[in-house]
C-alpha cells in the first residue's frame, strides 16, 4: 500500500508542477522512512468517504504520512491523538479547507461516494457545501442571528423566497437545539450569545445547507461542561441525517459521541477501530500509552 | 551662550543619573533586591532631581531678563530721556537694543544713549554670570537631596513615573490647547468679519468678489461676499475626485489583500503609497499642463466647450492623488479582518467574491468609511492643485468642464500680498476658515455615526 520514497518524491514533483508553484524540491524533505503501519480495520461496509495513502506536506515539512480509513455512512468517528499530530490537517483536507493554506500540498485519493474530490472537475465549492465544517472557536459571522444561518442557503440560492428561507432559518436552529433560545432575538447579532449558544448557531449555519458530512475539529473546547453536553446531545441526533467527524482531546468525549476511534500519533495513524475497543482494549502500544494518560 | 548651559546642565543630569544608581548599589550593599525600584529609576530620579528645578528656574529667568534689564537701564538714564512719553521711551529703547546689538540706529548714537548701552551691556554680563551660577548651583544641589534622600524604601520608581505621567498629560493637552487656540483665534476674526458683512449674506449670497474699495472715494469695486459658489466649487471638485478615488482605491484594496500574493503585495503596496508622497505642485503642474489641455482637446472634438482651466482636470489628479489614502486604510482593515471569518465562509462553500462581499466588506466596514472620511477631508483642505488646474473665477456651476474655485483657494488668495488685517476682505479668509472647519466637523459627526450604525463587531 504504502508508496517508496522514491515514489512519494515523484508523486510529489509532479504534484508541484502541476499546480505551477515554484517550491525548489532541495527544500522538501521527505522524511516518512519511519512511517508506521496503521493497526485496525481501516474499511468499513458502507463507506461515506474513502481516503487512501493521504501525505500532506507544509512547504516541505510532512504533517500526514500515508493515511488511510473509510469514513462510513451515518457514523460519528472521532480523531484523538496528542497535539500536533495532523488531526486538524487531515480534517481540513476533507473539504479542501487546506487549498486556502498557501504552500499546503495535498497528494493521495479522497473520494465522497464515488468523486475523487481532488480531481479537477470537482467545484470546491460545491464539495463544501457537501461536507460542511465547524470550527474549534465559535466563528459566527458578524451579521444577525437569522442572516448567519441564512449565509449558506443565500449562496447557494437552496430558497425562493422569503417564507421558505424563514423556515429553513427555523428548522437549521431547531436541529441545532438552538431555536427555543433565540426565537425572539433573530435580528440580534450572532456575536451577542454566548460562546455555547454561538457554537451550535455555527451548527446550525452548517446544516442550513443540507451537507452530507459535518467536520468538527475540537468544537468544545472553548465550552463548559453543560454546553458541552448539550452539543454531544446534538451530535448524537444528527448522526440519523449526516456522518460526522469529530477531533477531540477530551476521551470522555470520544468515548460517548462516537461509534469509531482514530489514534493519530506524529502524523501518522496509528490505529483505527471500534471506539469500545480502542478504548478498552488498544492493539498498539502507542495507543494504549496515550489513552492511559502516559502520553500527551 | 544659554546653549551651552543648557548642554551643561543635560550633562550634569547625566552625571547625576550614574550617581544616583551608584547610590542605590551602595545602600543597598549590593543586594539590588533590597531596593523598592530597579537602580535605574533611583538613577532617573537623581536626574530629574537635578535637572528639572535648575530648568524650570532657567526658564524663568531668561524670559524675563531682558525686561528687567531695560527697567534698570531706563532707571539709570539722564531725567530728559526717562521722562519722555511713552511711545517715544520705547523708540529710546528699540534704538538701545540696536545699538547693543550692533545694528543699523536710527539717529546718530548721542553720548547718553552710549551711555546706556554700555550700562544695558554691563549688567546683561553680570545677569548671564548670575543665571549660570544660579541654574548650576541648584543643579547641584537638586542631586545632593536626591542623594540624601536615596534609601531602600525610597519609592524611586513611583516618583520617576509620576514626572513621566505628568509629562505626557501636558504633551496631550499641548495638541488640546493648540486646536482651541486656533479655533477661538479664527472665531474672534470671523465675528469681527460678520459685523461688516451680515452673515445671511455670506452664507446664502450666490456672488462673490471679494474686491472692497480702500478708500471711500474709490469706485467700481464693492465686495460681494456670498460664500455659496466657493462651496459649490470644493464641493464638485471634492466629488470628482471621491468618484475617482473612492472605487480604484478600494478595488485596489481589495486586490491587495485578497488575491494578491504576498510577494506581489510587499512591492505594490509601498509603491501605491509613494502617490502619497508626490508634492501636490508636482500634482497641480501635471493637472495644469498636461491633464487640461487634454481633457479641452477631447471636450472640443466632441463639440464642448471646455474652459482651459476646468473643475474636472482638478478633479481627476485630485482623485488620483488620494487613491493610497484609500487604498492603503482600507487594505489595512481589510487584512484586520479575522481570519476565522473568511475560514467559516469558505467552509459553507462560498467562492472568494462572495467572501468579500457578504463578510469582508461589512466586517471591515467601519475602517473603509473612515478611510473615505480622511480622503474627503484631505479632498476638501486641497489647494494647490486647484489653485493651477481649476482657476480662480468663483463661477456658480454644476458643470465640471469650467472654471471654478475653492474655499481653500480663496482663503490663499485672500491673504497674500500686502493687506490691511481689518478689511472685510481679509477678514473673509478667517469667516471661510470657520465654515470650512464646522462642515468638516459635521462631516465627521455624520460618518461616525453612519459607522455606529453599522458597525458589525467580531468576537
Ligand atoms: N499552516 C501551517 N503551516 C505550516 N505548518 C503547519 C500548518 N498547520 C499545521 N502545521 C503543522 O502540521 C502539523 C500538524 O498540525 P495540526 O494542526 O494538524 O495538528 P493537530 O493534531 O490538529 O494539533 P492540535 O491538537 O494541537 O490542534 C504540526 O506539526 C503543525 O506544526
Ligand atoms: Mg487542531
Amino acid at each position: 500500500m504504502s508508496t517508496t520514497i522514491i515514489e512519494a518524491k515523484a508523486n510529489l514533483d509532479n504534484a508541484l508542477n502541476a499546480e505551477g508553484r515554484q517550491i525548489p524540491l532541495s527544500s522538501v524533505q521527505i522524511t516518512d522512512y519511519d512511517h508506521r503501519q496503521t493497526v485496525g480495520k481501516i474499511t468499513v461496509d458502507n463507506p461515506k468517504m474513502i481516503c487512501r495513502d493521504v501525505n500532506v506536506y507544509y512547504t516541505g515539512k510532512q504533517a500526514l504520512k500515508h493515511v488511510s480509513i473509510d469514513i462510513g455512512a451515518n457514523e460519528v468517528i472521532a480523531f484523538i491523538g496528542p497535539s500536533g499530530c495532523g488531526k486538524s490537517t487531515f480534517l481540513r483536507c476533507l473539504n479542501r479547507m487546506n487549498d486556502t493554506i498557501p504552500f499546503c500540498q495535498v497528494i493521495g485519493e479522497i473520494k465522497l461516494d464515488q468523486d475523487d474530490i481532488y480531481d479537477k472537475s470537482i467545484d470546491v465549492v460545491q464539495l463544501r457545501a457537501r461536507v460542511g465544517m465547524v470550527f474549534q472557536k465559535p466563528n459566527p459571522f458578524p451579521k444577525s442571528i437569522y442572516e448567519n444561518v441564512a449565509y449558506g442557503p443565500r449562496i447557494h440560492g437552496m430558497v425562493d423566497g422569503k417564507a421558505e428561507m424563514d423556515e429553513l432559518v427555523r428548522a437549521s436552529l431547531e436541529r441545532a437545539g438552538l431555536l427555543k433560545e433565540v426565537e425572539n432575538r433573530l435580528s440580534e447579532p450572532g456575536t451577542s450569545l454566548s460562546g455555547g449558544q454561538q457554537q451550535r448557531l455555527c451548527i446550525a449555519r452548517a446544516i442550513a445547507v443540507n451537507p452530507e458530512v459535518i467536520l468538527m475539529d475540537e468544537p468544545c473546547s472553548a465550552l463548559d461542561p453543560i454546553a458541552t453536553a448539550k452539543i454531544e446531545e446534538l451530535i448524537d441526533e444528527l448522526r440519523e441525517n449526516y456522518t460526522i467527524v469529530i477531533v477531540t482531546h477530551s476521551m470522555q468525549q470520544a468515548a460517548r459521541v462516537s461509534q469509531r476511534t482514530a489514534y493519530f500519533h506524529l502524523g501518522d495513524l496509528i490505529e483505527i477501530g471500534e471506539t469500545d475497543q480502542i478504548f478498552t482494549n488498544p492493539k498498539h502500544k502507542l495507543t494504549e500509552d496515550y489513552i492511559t494518560g502516559r502520553f500527551g | 551662550m544659554f546653549i551651552y548651559l543648557f548642554l551643561s546642565l543635560l550633562l550634569l543630569s547625566a552625571g547625576a543619573y550614574h550617581l544616583g544608581r551608584k547610590r542605590a548599589f551602595v545602600v543597598a550593599n549590593g543586594h539590588i533586591r533590597k531596593l523598592h525600584s530597579l537602580p535605574s529609576f533611583y538613577g532617573s530620579y537623581t536626574a530629574l532631581w537635578c535637572f528639572l528645578p535648575a530648568l524650570i528656574v532657567f526658564g524663568l529667568w531668561i524670559t524675563f531678563q531682558q525686561g528687567f534689564i531695560i527697567d534698570l537701564v531706563v532707571a539709570g538714564m539722564p531725567p530728559e530721556l526717562r521722562n519722555l512719553p511713552p511711545d517715544q521711551l520705547n523708540l529710546v529703547v528699540n534704538d538701545l537694543k540696536n545699538l547693543v546689538g550692533g545694528n543699523f540706529v536710527s539717529s546718530a548714537p548721542n553720548p547718553a544713549m552710549l551711555a546706556a548701552a554700555d550700562h544695558y551691556r554691563h549688567l546683561r554680563t553680570v545677569g548671564n554670570a548670575a543665571l549660570w551660577v544660579t541654574v548650576l548651583s541648584l543643579a547641584i544641589l537638586g542631586v545632593v537631596h536626591a542623594w540624601r534622600a536615596i534609601s531602600p524604601t525610597l519609592r524611586a520608581r513611583n516618583r520617576v513615573e509620576r514626572v513621566v505621567n505628568v509629562f505626557l498629560i501636558a504633551s496631550s493637552t499641548i495638541a488640546i490647547f493648540t486646536t482651541l487656540g486656533i479655533v477661538l483665534s479664527v472665531v474672534f476674526e470671523s465675528i469681527l468679519f460678520f459685523q461688516k458683512v451680515p452673515i445671511s449674506e455670506f452664507l446664502f449670497g450666490l456672488q462673490w468678489s471679494p474686491q472692497t474699495a480702500l478708500r471711500a472715494d474709490q469706485t467700481g469695486s464693492s465686495g460681494a461676499f456670498g460664500s455659496v459658489p466657493l462651496f459649490a466649487g470644493t464641493l464638485l471638485i471634492s466629488g470628482i475626485a471621491m468618484v475617482i478615488a473612492v472605487p480604484i482605491g478600494l478595488m485596489s484594496a481589495l486586490f491587495l489583500s485578497e488575491y494578491a500574493t504576498p510577494k506581489f503585495r510587499a512591492v505594490a503596496k509601498p509603491a501605491l503609497e509613494v502617490l502619497a508622497g508626490i508634492p501636490t505642485v508636482v500634482y497641480g503642474f501635471f493637472a495644469a499642463l498636461t491633464v487640461a489641455p487634454l481633457i479641452r482637446e477631447i471636450g472640443t472634438s466632441m463639440g464642448l466647450h471646455v474652459a482651459s482651466e476646468s473643475a474636472l482636470a482638478a478633479g481627476l489628479v485630485m482623485g488620483i492623488m488620494i487613491i493610497p489614502f484609500v487604498s492603503s486604510l482600507s487594505d489595512d482593515v481589510i487584512n484586520a479582518v479575522p481570519q476565522s471569518m473568511r475560514d467559516g465562509s469558505y467552509a459553507l462553500g462560498a467562492t472568494k467574491s462572495e467572501t468579500i462581499k457578504r463578510v469582508l466588506l461589512p466586517a471591515a466596514l467601519p475602517g473603509i468609511v473612515g478611510s473615505i472620511l480622511l480622503a474627503v477631508s484631505r479632498a476638501i483642505g486641497e489647494t494647490m492643485i486647484v489653485v493651477m488646474a481649476a482657476g480662480l473665477s468663483a463661477n456658480l456651476t454644476a458643470n465640471p468642464l469650467e472654471a471654478v474655485t475653492t474655499v481653500t483657494v480663496q482663503i490663499v488668495t485672500l491673504l497674500t500680498g500686502d493687506q490691511e488685517f481689518d478689511s472685510p476682505k481679509t477678514l473673509a479668509a478667517f469667516a471661510l476658515g470657520l465654515m470650512l472647519f464646522i462642515v468638516t466637523l459635521i462631516l465627521n459627526i455624520i460618518a461616525l455615526q453612519v459607522v455606529r450604525k453599522y458597525r458589525e463587531q467580531y468576537e
